[in-house]
């Protein structure tokens, strides 16, 4: 059976955020074609890792687990994908578009000789039709993505080879439990018989890595919240929002003077500059210093009692409301929506 | 340590950073033809390693490779003008609609050709940023690869010791010639033009653009063979046709839209149930929300 398999990536002696997004996205493509999904971890000292994966819905988890895996290095980790691909012949792979997906997903395409998209947006299951070749194909992959600086949105497919590759980006994709007690059957790969010398003439001989923070700039979508937000506890239903809708919480200097937030999430001149695909500002009057850290965001909507506030100006939909009463109402109204 | 041979990969790319009103067409969409054609940023980041490479070893010699049509002629005069020794324009139809495997392969055929110790890439292009070429040049020539370089540090017998810039920290690593290197926008800015190289190089040419010049002209580029810029044809670089062009890509472009860019005026909404349900669902319909 060709599978959908997702390379998942550790960071940290953990399961990354991203290959674990990637495992949701998964378990939706392998319903939708009736297959199965396959994960794949590489690294060292990484036993029951395999309880960070199958929740997401992964029904296989290959396991590599050997001293020389223990940093990403691209010749032994591209090793070991391509002989497992090799074998198991998946129909899709997917790997998080980060400096390490970035990195060996090129390899293991050119080797195997199959495409590869890279930071797609969207994922979807379609059919395609080569008019000139007479060639009808069922349930492709299409990797859409932006290209040209953002100007053109393209949609990419691999009709003919196998994987079809595609690398998406933290924060793209939801990442949901699929069920907490989904079983995965666990496939120990033996680095020792596929690895050789010439996979480890690349040393690393020093790493400092910083622990991971709160990284606002990463998100595709913030609720931020202003001094208009009124309190700490307000905020609460700020992060609610952001948690159901899969974003992060980004505040106004006002705000993270006021005390309602930490200053990792303040956005703006003096904080970070984020363009998200959406920017909820909440109570946020719309100071040039703050809109300066937000207005390219791709759509931005704001909610605001006071509708001339100067936000209004940049934004694309103006709630004139109360954040504590709007706010519940987008929660429920995205609850009963997405279903 | 003798010098190396260095071969950049170099890519003249649409200036797609900055798309401003008198590149818009009515419509709100891109006109492409209106974007000044530049050197690829990262690319020059590269340049700059392997011209600190040059300078630290003497003998090494630095050649941009570029592959397009006839005017990306352009960025390896400029690359010369830079501190380049010379360049290769890889150019011919056979590589029209090429996707990044299919380009690989090409470019990978024009380094067997032109030999080399180390290649060094821009870590991707601003057209595609795809950030591909180099991983998949470096397994088609089965060379191990360094990406998101920040400094190559030094060489010794051999082995270069180089700095990479990752999401959330450094890592130094060693690698033995022949490699691959991709450079990251955080390395060093490239070098200005140089006064002495800009005024041996402007002459330079490729014999596509010697066709429309002088006689005098080609006999100046026949007495100095470094105003020579080589063009590399399919069977010049000895590579097969079948892994090139829209045949030789796996991946097919399905459809392109294009984004279109309105004047902005916000939408009033109230804070009814009504006006926020359908709002949601609007950002539902249109991917702003879910996936």
């Amino acid at each position: 059976m060709n599978n959908i398999f997702v390379f998942c990536e550790i960071d940290e002696g953990k399961v990354a955020d991203v290959s674990q997004e990637l495992l949701t996205k998964g378990r939706s493509l392998a319903n939708e074609l009736k297959c199965d999904l396959e994960a794949v971890v590489l690294g060292h000292k990484i036993k029951g890792i395999e309880k960070e994966i199958a929740p997401y819905g992964a029904d296989v988890v290959h396991i590599a687990d050997d001293k020389r895996l223990e940093f990403f290095r691209t010749l032994p980790f591209s090793s070991i994908i391509i002989d497992l691909f090799t074998k198991e012949k998946p129909q899709i792979a997917l790997f998080g578009a980060s400096s390490v997906g970035r990195d060996l997903a090129p390899r293991v395409s050119s080797a195997l000789i199959s495409g590869l998209t890279a930071d797609c947006t969207s994922l979807v299951i379609g059919d395609h039709e080569d008019k000139k070749a007479g060639k009808k194909y069922d349930e492709l992959l299409y990797q859409i993505r932006p290209a040209f600086g953002g100007n053109i949105i393209a949609t990419i497919i691999n009709p003919d080879c196998r994987p079809q590759m595609a690398t998406v980006r933290e924060g793209v994709m939801k990442k949901e439990i699929f069920k907490e007690d989904h079983k995965a059957k666990v496939k120990s790969i033996d680095a020792g018989t596929i690895l050789t010398d010439a996979d480890e003439v690349v040393k690393i001989i020093e790493r400092h890595i910083e622990p991971r923070k709160i990284d606002i700039k990463k998100s595709q979508i913030i609720v931020a919240g202003g001094y208009g937000v009124g309190s700490k506890e307000n905020f609460d239903k700020l992060f609610e929002l952001a948690e159901v809708i899969g974003g992060e919480v980004g505040a106004s200097r006002a705000a993270v003077d006021s005390g309602f937030v930490d200053h990792a999430r303040q956005v703006g001149q003096t904080g970070t500059t984020v363009r998200p695909k959406l920017y909820i500002a909440c109570g946020i009057s719309g100071q040039v210093q703050h809109t300066a850290g937000m207005e390219e965001s791709a759509m931005i909507i704001s909610i605001n009692t006071d509708e001339s506030a100067p936000i209004n100006k940049i934004a694309d939909y103006a709630i004139t409301g109360d954040v504590g009463e709007v706010i519940p109402r987008m929660i429920e109204a995205y609850r009963k929506n997405s279903k | 340590m003798k010098g190396l041979k260095i071969v950049v990969l170099a890519k003249q790319v649409p200036d797609t950073r900055n798309v401003g009103k008198d590149a818009m067409k009515a419509d709100g969409t891109v006109n492409r033809a209106a974007l000044p054609a530049i050197f690829n940023p990262e690319d020059l980041n590269a340049l700059e390693q392997a011209l600190s490479i040059k300078d630290r070893y003497p003998g090494t010699i630095v050649t941009i490779l570029t592959m397009g049509p006839g005017r990306a002629a352009e960025i390896i005069r400029e690359g010369m003008y830079r501190g380049a020794d010379g360049g290769y324009l890889l150019t011919d139809r056979a590589f029209a609609g090429s996707d990044t495997l299919a380009t690989s392969y090409a470019i990978s055929c024009a380094i067997k050709k032109i030999g080399c110790d180390v290649v060094i890439a821009g870590r991707q292009a601003i057209d595609g940023d795809t950030a591909q070429v180099g991983p998949q040049v470096a397994e088609k020539l089965s060379f191990p690869q360094v990406t998101y370089a920040e400094e190559v540090q030094k060489i010794e017998k051999n082995v270069i010791t180089i700095k990479r810039r990752l999401e959330r920290g450094v890592e130094v690593v060693t690698t033995p010639v022949p490699c691959v290197i991709t450079v990251n926008a955080s390395a060093p800015d490239c070098r200005p033009r140089n006064a002495k190289a800009l005024m041996k190089f402007k002459h330079a040419k490729t014999v596509t653009e010697l066709q429309g010049t002088t006689e005098d002209y080609i006999k100046l580029v026949d007495d100095r063979p470094y105003l020579r810029i080589e063009e590399l044809s399919v069977i010049d670089v000895e590579a097969d046709t079948k892994w090139l062009g829209l045949a030789g890509s796996p991946t097919k472009v399905k459809t392109i839209q294009n984004v279109v860019f309105k004047a902005k005026e916000a939408k009033r909404l109230t804070s009814s149930k009504e006006d926020i349900n359908s709002l949601m669902n609007e950002l539902l319909a249109n991917h702003t929300l879910g996936n």
